[in-house]
């Protein structure tokens, strides 16, 4: 199937700003259901709210876009109610782990088959520029004209303590890398994880002089190294990208599943 | 021999009607006095091969049975005061985008986290107007666990005919209540399944185009029909519109599809009505102190009758109105500081003949209590 024919094409052009990285995202995403050929009607589309959550509207499959930070929430129930539906969440840096965090680590504890991925533009884009839980200290944002204090989360530190079986990081200046996690992290069978580092010129790069949307892509080329490599052993300040964990565990649907098996068996 | 009679709490019975009208995924998390609910359906649901789910908090229990619903399933969740408040906004979202649930609230006292084992119906405005913005409801309620059974059925009901949240309005006096419930045979009460679309594959489908009727079929999640479904207004694709002709269109079929049918969804029961000078205008447990008294007073021949409201909202209106036409008093009972009374003066064509009888420290109204304000009113004395 072409590319395009994911795409809900009568809702273009989309609403994201010119340079945005979340079209760099939608692309890796399209392109890792396209190569693992998944039936378009097998596919829920959840997001919350915020820039990245608009993603869900432009695909052509179920899609459902719902309140801000509760997308895993109403993903569990899509999930649990039909397990053979593949359910992929987009979520933003605030809706995944500011109003959305209580559901982020639950979902990830009860290893639920979901793939979560968190577009990490560092910074509330759709309200004009107040920093996240994800932005760090010493980050200009319009709520924060003296500077952020607050500290950040580490995604994939956090995914992983929470009990996510699959969890991965890349960037929009990796496209091609990331498509390979977005295959591996749909395909895995679990709560799976993965982390976009995601370009907001418009309003985090603008205010923290990070330059346009080219600047901004090699800053990920150039602060980022891969797991393994030379470059991220040399420099531990590196941002890692890759796989961080894959691994194999107990999934709830199935889990669900036997615990009927075993009701239905104690009732007769 | 039919094994069809119970004793059981209302909560209880709350949950057969639900499992009588076809539930099969239910999201909750626990809190006085609703528990009992979760409890029962967590071992009841995985029996019949449907699902139970205990959520992190009342907001994920409410967005998980939505989720659940659009894969075409019946879904419930159960909470009180405190939940209810959380599970707002995503009440919201099933009225904006359609979707078909059932929201038990056992009341107990608030605000805040009030009284938590005890009785109150404080929350019967906030079942109106606890989400934001313009939109229709159903709230329900009953007063014994008959009633009960056959309520939850109608909320299920009503649910999928109006694709909408069903508010099921229930308190913790009739909650805990033990009293006999006969489940009806299958097939003795009526039960609406989902209208689905008879559009087929490669056909364009609008999830949000109603039929002459008002209806709007609808298509689950993982078959032939991919559509997007959203909080924001939307178009009949459900695609997001800031179209000031599809946002005005929008807010009044949604408030206009309950509210036009306020006959259809109309529920009551009447006690000694007829020919009554003194009505008692009542709903949940508190309906039963004020049966109680009206039977003990028309036994003494004094002519009292009691108007048992089973829907809140949307206000039968014309109904009260009709039924109130020839009393010499109204009196409005219930647990909070006047939410229905102030209904029914805006209902009736008297509205200084209108008051209240109400409690409102955790305790059960009782039929003394409403007797006391009867005297007053009667010209009795105190």
């Amino acid at each position: 199937m072409a590319l395009k024919d994911y795409l809900r094409q009568r809702f273009f052009p989309h609403m994201w700003c010119p340079g945005c990285g979340h079209g760099i995202v939608l692309n890796s995403l399209i392109r890792a259901i396209e190569e693992l050929k998944l039936d378009k009607n097998d596919i829920v589309m959840t997001s919350g709210i915020g820039c990245s959550a608009r993603i869900s509207g432009y695909v052509d499959f179920h899609s459902l876009h719902t309140l801000h930070g509760r997308a895993l929430a109403f993903a569990t129930g899509v999930k649990l109610s039909k397990p053979s539906l593949n359910l992929i969440v987009p979520m933003g840096d605030g809706d995944a782990l500011a109003i959305g965090g209580n559901h982020f680590i639950h979902a990830a504890r009860r290893n639920i088959n979901i793939t979560a991925i968190v577009m990490n533009n560092r910074i509330y884009g759709m309200t004009g520029g107040q920093f996240s839980p994800l932005s760090g200290c010493g980050k200009k944002a319009t709520t924060a004209p003296y500077l952020t204090i607050d500290q950040e989360f580490d995604v994939v530190k956090l995914a992983s303590a929470a009990g996510a079986s699959f969890v991965a990081r890349s960037t929009t200046y990796h496209a091609k890398e990331a498509t390979q996690y977005l295959k591996k992290a749909i395909e895995h069978k679990g709560f799976s994880v993965v982390e976009i580092l995601s370009q907001c010129p418009t309003h985090y790069g603008r205010k923290n002089k990070e330059g346009d949307a080219p600047d901004m892509l090699e800053i990920y080329k150039d602060t980022t190294g891969k797991l393994g490599s030379k470059a991220l052993e040399k420099n531990p300040d590196l941002i890692p990208r890759g796989i961080f964990v894959e691994e194999e565990r107990k999934e709830y649907c199935e889990e669900y599943g036997k615990l009927v098996e075993k009701a239905m068996g104690g009732a007769r | 021999m039919k094994n069809n009679i119970r004793f059981v709490q209302g909560n209880e019975a709350c949950v057969e009607g639900a499992l009588y009208a076809g539930l099969n995924f239910f999201a909750g998390y626990p809190i006085t006095p609703s528990t009992e609910i979760a409890e029962a359906l967590s071992g009841r649901l995985p029996k019949m091969g449907g699902k139970f789910i205990q959520m992190e908090d009342e907001i994920a229990s409410m967005c998980a049975i939505i989720g659940a619903s659009l894969t075409g399933h019946k879904v419930m969740t159960a909470t009180s005061g405190p939940g209810f408040s959380l599970k707002q906004e995503a009440i919201g979202y099933a009225c904006m985008a359609e979707i078909p649930c059932v929201i038990a609230n056992v009341q107990r006292g608030g605000p805040s986290t009030g009284n938590p084992t005890h009785v109150s119906q404080g929350d019967a405005n906030q079942a109106r107007w606890g989400t934001h913005g313009d939109h229709g409801i159903i709230a329900l309620t009953a007063s014994n666990h008959q009633d009960i059974f056959s309520i939850t059925v109608d909320a299920f009901n009503m649910a999928e005919t109006y694709r909408t949240p069903v508010i099921l309005l229930l308190d913790e006096a009739i909650g805990h209540l033990r009293e006999k419930l006969e489940i009806p045979e299958h097939g003795s009460q009526p039960i609406v399944d989902r209208l689905r679309t008879s559009v087929g594959k490669g056909v364009d489908y609008h999830p949000y185009l109603a039929r002459e009727d008002g209806r709007l079929p609808m298509s689950d999640f993982g078959d032939v029909h991919r559509y997007n479904v959203t909080g924001l207004f939307h178009d009949m694709w459900g695609f997001p519109s800031n179209n000031p002709t599809v946002v005005y269109e929008l807010l009044h079929h949604l408030v206009d599809k309950i509210d036009n049918n306020v006959h259809a969804i109309t529920r009551f029961k009447e006690h000694f009505l007829d020919d009554a000078d003194y009505i008692l205008i009542s709903y949940g447990s508190s309906a039963r102190s004020a049966i109680h008294l009206a039977k003990q007073r028309r036994n003494r021949g004094e002519k009292i009758g009691v108007l048992e409201l089973q829907s809140i909202w949307p206000f039968p209106t014309a109904m009260v109105r009709e039924k109130c036409a020839r009393a010499k008093a109204v009196v409005v009972v219930e647990m909070n500081m006047g939410q229905i009374m102030a209904q029914v003066k805006s209902s009736v064509d008297k509205p200084e003949n209108v008051f209240l009888a109400n409690r409102i420290d955790g305790k059960l109204i009782t039929p003394t209590d409403i007797k006391q304000l009867l005297r007053v009113i009667q010209g009795r004395g105190v």
